[in-house]
């Protein structure tokens, strides 16, 4: 299908730092519906690439298209108002708040007519919100600082899906997590896909689970992607032996 | 979950401020008991109009030290305030305009020192520890270094004059407050801000803004609470209020239960703890205690507070995994 309408595309996407070229020129495209793992090693600029595609950064050049249409995102809030919702890394969760007021944070709902917060209407729709895609927590009422990661990175998941996002972008969402709560998550991704309304990019280290989890992935390096492909036609080794050469040429 | 009893135990390891009531009640009791002058209406205006300014100033601080910032210097500005009210009045406007531009330029000094913070990122300890050198040093040039008398009239008495004026304005002001915080998106934005800067800012808060508007906000309530004073006292004194009634409001915070590291705080609590300090200090002066002895019992209390603070959250943290 050449007249596909991508939900996210980017075009040769460069950013630099100051004196540091973080990205040199990276492109990517998105079916609504897909999903698509990034995997590279730390400060190869995936996260940088995120954070563009986000909003969080704007790239120093490139192009940007959502549904077709060229975007220039000045900040999160007008990222997020085309549908891209990010969960990064450090969760944005704030510890000392509960969940139901992390879920709602910064699109926080208001009694009609009153500049008062409506605490009863986002308890009952995070709860609602949680329970439909299978996150079960002790209680929305819960500082989140008192729960597991698991349940942390849930939440952050839960909270970009229930504010109706079209393009989900997950910020190494099985970083640092005990094989339990990273079967939690993937399968909590997996239910997400199953239901096709939003599409996905998980950054990644592990291969295996990002294989086995995404429609294609992508290596990135030094700011360059240096493989693509559809994951059933890839393997792990495969993509091991890409790094392989890579570290090859870099020492010599 | 399961549903903890609601014993007083657990009350008041879980509501900071139940803590703090019940020590408030405990040294009512006491002083009662001690001396019989404690509920008597002479006296109970005393401790209000003891505790009212650092009242004020407390919910300002409560505001900032939720936000990960602190204000040194608004204690300076609980004494410019009336001073640019009597200059505003030389210049012709009435009472009322006179206060009006007094809070302005309170609110602006609030702007000043947010702006150095959050623009340059100069930690807020050391603005505000700068501008409180300033601040005190323009309101010692334009008075001259010399008392005047705050003008008469209808303005004077709702802000001052009554005896119990000025402890409406404040516990009206510390509800409103609270409410601020617990009910509208500037206070969860407060406390996302203090909590987690980084996760604010991706979450698209404007943490600056934040930050510097509730510089702009302690500011306001320092020289609000600086003008209620002058006309209380009737006279506007360029010694008034400084590091001392800012140190008991920030006092009044911590002891009420504001975590001093940023992310969490209780107006309610401050108010309380506000009322406690200016109890003890009455309770102290009925009992014939000297000032010296109220300050060491004053930085026992935070110290002890502090420590409890830090061990009650531990605690919770334990018991509820």
């Amino acid at each position: 299908m050449s007249d596909t309408t991508y939900a996210l595309e980017a075009r040769n996407i460069t950013k630099r730092f100051g004196r540091v070229q973080a990205l040199h020129g990276i492109s990517l495209n998105l079916k609504p519906g897909e999903m698509l793992g990034i995997l590279g090693d730390n400060g190869a600029g995936k996260s940088t690439l995120m954070k563009i595609l986000s909003g969080f950064h704007a790239p120093s050049s490139g192009e940007l298209l959502v549904n077709g249409q060229q975007v220039a995102f000045e900040s999160v809030d007008h990222a997020r108002s085309h549908g891209i919702e990010c969960v990064y890394q450090d969760l944005a969760l704030v510890n000392t708040l509960s969940v139901y007021h992390n879920m709602f944070l910064n699109r926080e709902l208001r009694k009609p007519g009153t500049p008062f917060l409506d605490h009863k209407a986002m308890r009952e729709r995070a709860a609602a919100a949680l329970a439909d895609i299978g996150v079960n927590v002790p209680s929305v009422d819960e500082e989140v600082g008192m729960l597991s990661g698991g349940q942390r990175q849930a939440i952050a998941i839960a909270r970009a899906v229930s504010s109706n996002a079209r393009v989900l972008l997950l910020d190494e969402p099985l970083a640092a997590m005990g094989a339990r709560e990273a079967g939690m998550i993937i399968a909590l991704i997996e239910r997400l896909k199953a239901r096709g309304d939003v599409s996905l990019i998980m950054i990644a280290h592990n291969y295996a689970q990002t294989l086995d989890v995404a429609d294609k992935v992508m290596m990135v390096q030094r700011g360059t992607c240096t493989f693509e492909g559809r994951s059933a036609e890839t393997s792990v080794m495969e993509l091991l032996d890409i790094v392989k050469r890579e570290y090859r040429a870099a020492a010599q | 979950m399961n549903k903890t009893k609601a014993t007083l135990p657990t009350l008041l390891l879980r509501k900071p401020e139940a803590s703090i009531l019940l020590a408030g009640i405990v040294l009512v009791i006491v002083f009662q008991i001690l001396t019989p002058n404690f509920f008597t209406d002479a006296n109970l205006q005393t401790v209000s109009q003891f505790f009212a300014p650092w009242t004020l100033i407390a919910c300002g601080e409560i505001m900032l030290l939720i936000a990960g910032e602190v204000d040194l210097s608004v204690g300076q500005v609980f004494a410019l305030a009336p001073f640019i009210m009597h200059f505003a009045m030389l210049a012709g406007l009435p009472v009322i305009l006179g206060v009006i531009v007094a809070l302005l330029v309170s609110a602006l000094l609030g702007l000043f020192i947010g702006v150095i913070t959050v623009r340059f990122g100069v930690p807020s300890f050391i603005t505000t520890l700068g501008a409180m050198l300033l601040f005190n040093g323009l309101t010692l040039t334009i008075s001259g270094g010399f008392p005047i008398d705050t003008p008469a009239g209808a303005t004077g008495f709702v802000l001052g004059g009554w005896d119990y004026s000025e402890i409406l304005w404040a516990v009206v002001i510390a509800l409103g407050m609270h409410v601020m915080l617990r009910h509208t998106r500037w206070g969860l934005h407060t406390v996302a801000v203090g909590g987690n800067p980084t996760g604010a800012a991706e979450a698209g808060i404007h943490i600056r803004r934040i930050k510097i508007g509730n510089f702009m906000l302690c500011s306001l309530l320092g020289g609000f609470a600086g003008i209620l004073n002058a006309f209380h006292v009737t006279s506007i004194d360029p010694n008034a209020g400084g590091a001392n009634v800012m140190f008991l409001a920030i006092a009044s915070a911590v002891i009420g239960g504001t975590s001093l590291m940023g992310g969490s705080g209780t107006i309610l609590g401050g108010l309380i703890g506000a009322a406690v300090l200016g109890i003890l200090q009455d309770g102290f002066t009925l009992l014939g205690i000297n000032a010296f002895t109220f300050d060491i019992i004053t930085g026992a209390a935070i110290l002890i507070t502090m420590i409890s603070n830090v061990q009650f959250a531990a605690w919770r943290r334990r018991s509820r995994t």
